[in-house]
């Protein structure tokens, strides 16, 4: 019943898209806002031009709205996947528009001038509920000994082009609905490796990092002071081209957060402390020892980015990971938004990170901020998404069940008020080939 | 020592004789030939000369867990055998199943564990494996599970490889895998042996060697042998490159395979005969086209795996299993009929071109063909922590396809099936008399993320408890070392 009604609605969407004019109710369902309703546990959900209206248990059905009867199934906001290279790779081993080795750009360089809105990978993504993604630039041969072992099991070899930019560049927001612009917002934040990787960047040493980033940093001030100076060659030499001076300037202001990728617990206070000395907004990404921390995390007010599944000793800067590590940052109150393995292929895999994360240890609530409202928070877009709050854009799924369950499926999505759909480059091969004995080869079913 | 040597004796003297147990096709001379040149009776080889004499120069010395007679009740038991059992008592006894069976009371003398409102599987198998062989930290000390300095090194055995103080053999286990088959990588034509190990903790790799588990020759298709080796300049540089070695090498190996029967029909009949060397990557793949040692092949594309049957059929081999095989429901009516097993994942897909047509439904559709064979493995140290999980997006997607799948059918995926490619169904993968008593406490369905171990039996005896730190072995490098070791 449910699912025919689905199938309708999604067959009357695919013909008459763009569909925001439209308004949707969706009825009988337990309703997991994200926001500051919380949970409802049996209620309407309207959807209007894109944005929500009304969420709640007592919300009348408007008149001549589409209604979806979500028969018992679960509403959430559409999932977040942070740290993704959704629309800037298609095929791994092809490489990404994530990866710069420009000894003259690092942090100029800018994702959202590369984003791909027909890459297969965003549908496939779509279908796990992810309506948003943080796509976040890679350090050129910053990945430390974590890749190397990916690398090696298929004979590749590691990445021996080290970047000369201790700034990987910028991330940006997108929105994962169909249509050609889904570039949500620029500029979100810098990418800028530490630990091993940043040591390796910088010649060597984690001391020669730190040393070079606060030289950086000086210079952007310096610059930022005396742009005529610069221009007309009577400043002193500086480490870094024009380009990346401009894009450093929000930083050094405060406002623009450095994403710092960092993982052993030492290192990570020595973040704080770099970002406190400089006066720097910082998330960190990765702190698989945070939980030794987690405390000072709180009290410095940083979010974090936690892939919740590490738990080996994968390098020597991450013998203390844990499967506990993110239930045990949010109890401390940390701000943790969850990502997963590698945010491209794999990025539907996020909503079982945070179902993983719940079993070890984290509140549900919690791990469903994680996924939702926190990197919308993060990544300053909340004003738009991220909960189910009337006024925010329509990014809405409907679920057979608890989303965190793979045996659960997204029966409905709504990116922006427009429902999705349920297609993609890889159902169409399942679908080509689950009958192997049609007269004619599969090329001609299409 | 002694009693080795003089078994290694025995053997030599066996197979110099042309015993069957060399497979060898020589038929008795006549007598008359015989007794004319048998003027001075053969010496044996020297040892370590003759590949029949050393079949099994790293013998398991894997000795069980101490346990004690046990029964685990009323838990929701997955047999294994495509069954459910509701309320069941899983009776476990000199390490070995006894029975799985509804209602049943502990008998006395039992240990009784109350499993109520739990679930219990066999203890899930992993068809492939690094572990050991790209042991944590990832280090390039560590990385030793391929042998790029030539693309055929069917001499190299990832047993010699394996570090069993990998802290990743513990996370597995509490991951509720028992049996793991640990393959060289894939950036050969031909990787080598792997090997099958029992999932305990242990100071030597023979002390986890799973007993009489038959070895396994890893092959590999496709884009990784061919870049490797394309990109030092030498073959192959190509698919085509990739074809020619495997037949060159299968044509080594059925020459040295006529020549040692030759060299032993001629002993047989008293003639005199020189044998011939003995060649370390040869015996492998000899042991292949005996029968003996089961070929697991890394490969992804539909076309490229009917190429590999087509050259099994060509020197008379038999393909196990193929592993990734992400195109495998493009031809699973074909990998059926040839009634070999495909090992592959669920969410994995797209990281280089021979992955991009991966789907989510590849187990499943394998599955539904008449005689199919569908193995969920993980290729992973993280993924293989969560094996049932996997499973579980598999069985979603197959069931959003239209198929009908039970989850006691879809528990084979990581249980019984792997066990079946692995050769040791006669003793692991699922919960019947007689059988390996590997048994997995669960406490939510296994197909529920929020599912987690309660407790890990190998062959009977706890090797992991969730709730007893009596029963949760560490590494010697998670020592002392930060969050010691508490995954």
């Amino acid at each position: 019943m449910l699912r025919q009604a689905l199938m309708g609605a999604a067959a009357i969407a695919a013909f008459a898209l763009p569909a925001t004019a439209e308004t949707v109710a969706v009825t009988h369902a337990r309703i997991l806002t994200a926001g500051p309703a919380g949970e409802i546990a049996q209620g309407t959900l309207v959807l209007r031009d894109g944005k929500i209206v009304a969420a709640g248990a007592n919300v009348a059905v408007p008149a001549g709205a589409r209604v979806i009867d979500a028969a018992g199934g679960v509403v959430t906001p559409g999932f977040f996947a942070t740290d993704s290279v959704l629309g800037a790779q298609e095929v791994g081993s092809l490489g990404s528009d994530l990866r710069v080795s420009n000894p003259a750009l690092g942090a100029a360089m800018d994702v959202q001038y590369g984003l791909n809105p027909a890459s297969t990978l965003i549908p496939v993504a779509r279908l796990g509920g992810l309506t948003s993604a943080i796509v976040m630039p890679h350090a050129s041969g910053g990945g430390g000994e974590a890749d190397e072992g990916d690398e090696m099991t298929s004979g590749g070899v590691p990445d021996a082009d080290p970047s000369h930019a201790l700034f990987a560049g910028q991330a940006a927001v997108v929105t994962l609905g169909q249509g050609p612009d889904i570039l949500a917002k620029a500029k979100v934040a810098m990418v800028v490796p530490f630990g091993q990787a940043g040591a390796k960047i910088a010649g060597g040493a984690r001391g020669a990092e730190f040393v070079a980033f606060k030289a950086a940093l000086q210079d952007v001030r310096d610059y930022a002071r005396n742009k005529a100076g610069y221009d007309k060659g009577e400043s002193r030499a500086l480490s870094l081209s024009k380009a990346d001076l401009e894009a450093l300037i929000p930083v050094v202001q405060g406002r623009m957060p450095i994403i710092a990728e960092v993982h052993r617990a030492a290192d990570i206070l020595a973040v704080l402390k770099l970002a406190k000395d400089e006066n720097l907004k910082v998330i960190l990404n990765g702190a698989e020892e945070g939980w030794m921390v987690a405390a000072d995390i709180a009290k410095a007010g940083v979010p974090v980015l936690v892939y919740p599944l590490s738990d080996r000793s994968v390098s020597f800067e991450q013998l203390g990971s844990t499967l506990d590590n993110a239930g045990r940052l949010a109890a401390a109150g940390v701000v943790v938004a969850i990502e997963s393995d590698d945010g491209g292929h794999r990025a539907r895999e996020t909503r079982y990170d945070a179902g993983n994360a719940v079993s070890h240890g984290m509140a549900y609530a919690a791990a469903l901020a994680a996924v939702t409202i926190n990197p919308a928070k993060i990544f300053g877009v909340a004003d738009r998404t991220g909960s189910i709050e009337p006024g925010k854009d329509a990014d809405v799924v409907i679920w057979t069940g608890d989303p965190f369950e793979p045996l659960s499926q997204a029966s409905a999505i709504f990116v922006r008020g427009v429902q999705q759909p349920m297609t993609s480059r890889q159902l169409e091969l399942r679908d080509r080939y689950k009958d192997l004995n049609r007269a004619l080869p599969p090329a001609y079913s299409h | 020592m002694r009693v080795w040597r003089t078994a290694a004796a025995i053997l030599a003297v066996a197979a110099i004789g042309g015993c069957a147990t060399t497979g060898s096709p020589a038929k008795p001379a006549p007598s008359a030939q015989a007794s004319k040149d048998k003027a001075a009776p053969p010496k044996p080889l020297a040892k370590g000369l003759d590949p029949a004499a050393s079949a099994n120069p790293f013998p398991s010395t894997y000795k069980p867990l101490p346990s004690q007679p046990t029964a685990i009740v009323g838990a929701s038991a997955f047999t294994g055998t495509g069954e459910l059992v509701e309320n069941a008592t899983v009776l476990i006894k000199d390490g070995k199943v006894e029975q799985v069976t509804a209602g049943l009371a502990a008998p006395a003398g039992y240990v009784t564990v109350d499993a109520h409102g739990k679930w219990v599987t066999p203890g899930l198998i992993d068809a492939h494996s690094h572990l050991g062989v790209y042991a944590s930290p990832e280090v390039w000390a560590n990385s030793d599970g391929n042998e790029l300095t030539d693309p055929v090194t069917p001499q190299v055995w990832a047993e010699h490889s394996v570090w069993p103080q990998d802290p990743q053999f513990d996370t597995a286990r509490i991951g509720g895998v028992t049996t793991i088959l640990v393959l060289p990588g894939s950036g050969n034509l031909i990787g080598g042996r792997g090997v099958v190990l029992r999932n305990v903790p242990s100071r030597t790799v023979q002390g986890m060697k799973f007993p009489d588990a038959p070895y396994v020759l890893k092959m590999a298709c496709g884009e990784n042998p061919k870049r490797v080796y394309g990109s030092k300049g030498r073959a192959p540089s190509t698919r085509m490159g990739n074809v020619a070695g495997y037949r060159a090498a299968w044509i080594n190996a059925a020459d040295y395979q006529r020549r040692w029967e030759d060299y032993r029909a001629k002993i047989g009949r008293g003639e005199k005969a020189d044998p011939p060397k003995r060649d370390l990557a040869l015996d492998t793949l000899v042991g292949v086209l005996k029968g003996e040692i089961l070929v697991e092949n890394h490969c992804y594309r539909a076309d490229e795996m009917a190429q590999m049957i087509d050259i099994s059929k060509e020197f008379g081999y038999h393909i196990t299993a193929f592993h990734h095989a992400v195109e495998a429901y493009k031809i699973a009516d074909l990998l059926a009929a040839n009634g070999t097993c495909v090992a592959t994942w669920a969410n994995w897909w797209g990281g280089k071109m021979e992955m991009y047509d991966g789907i989510e439904a590849n187990a499943a559709l394998v599955d539904a063909a008449k005689g199919g064979c569908a193995i969920i493995k993980s290729d992973d140290p993280d993924l293989i922590q969560r094996l049932n999980q996997e499973a579980a997006e598999a069985l979603a997607a197959g069931r959003a396809a239209g198929l009908t799948i039970s989850e006691a059918q879809a528990i084979k995926w990581i249980t019984a099936n792997p066990a079946k490619a692995l050769g040791i169904s006669a003793q692991a993968g699922s919960l019947e008399p007689g059988k390996r008593a590997d048994v997995v406490i669960w406490d939510h369905d296994p197909f529920s993320i929020y599912a987690r171990t309660e407790r890990v039996y190998v062959d009977g005896a706890i090797a992991y408890d969730r709730h007893d730190t009596r029963y949760q072995p560490r590494s010697d490098f998670d020592l002392g070392q930060p969050g010691e070791g508490v995954r």
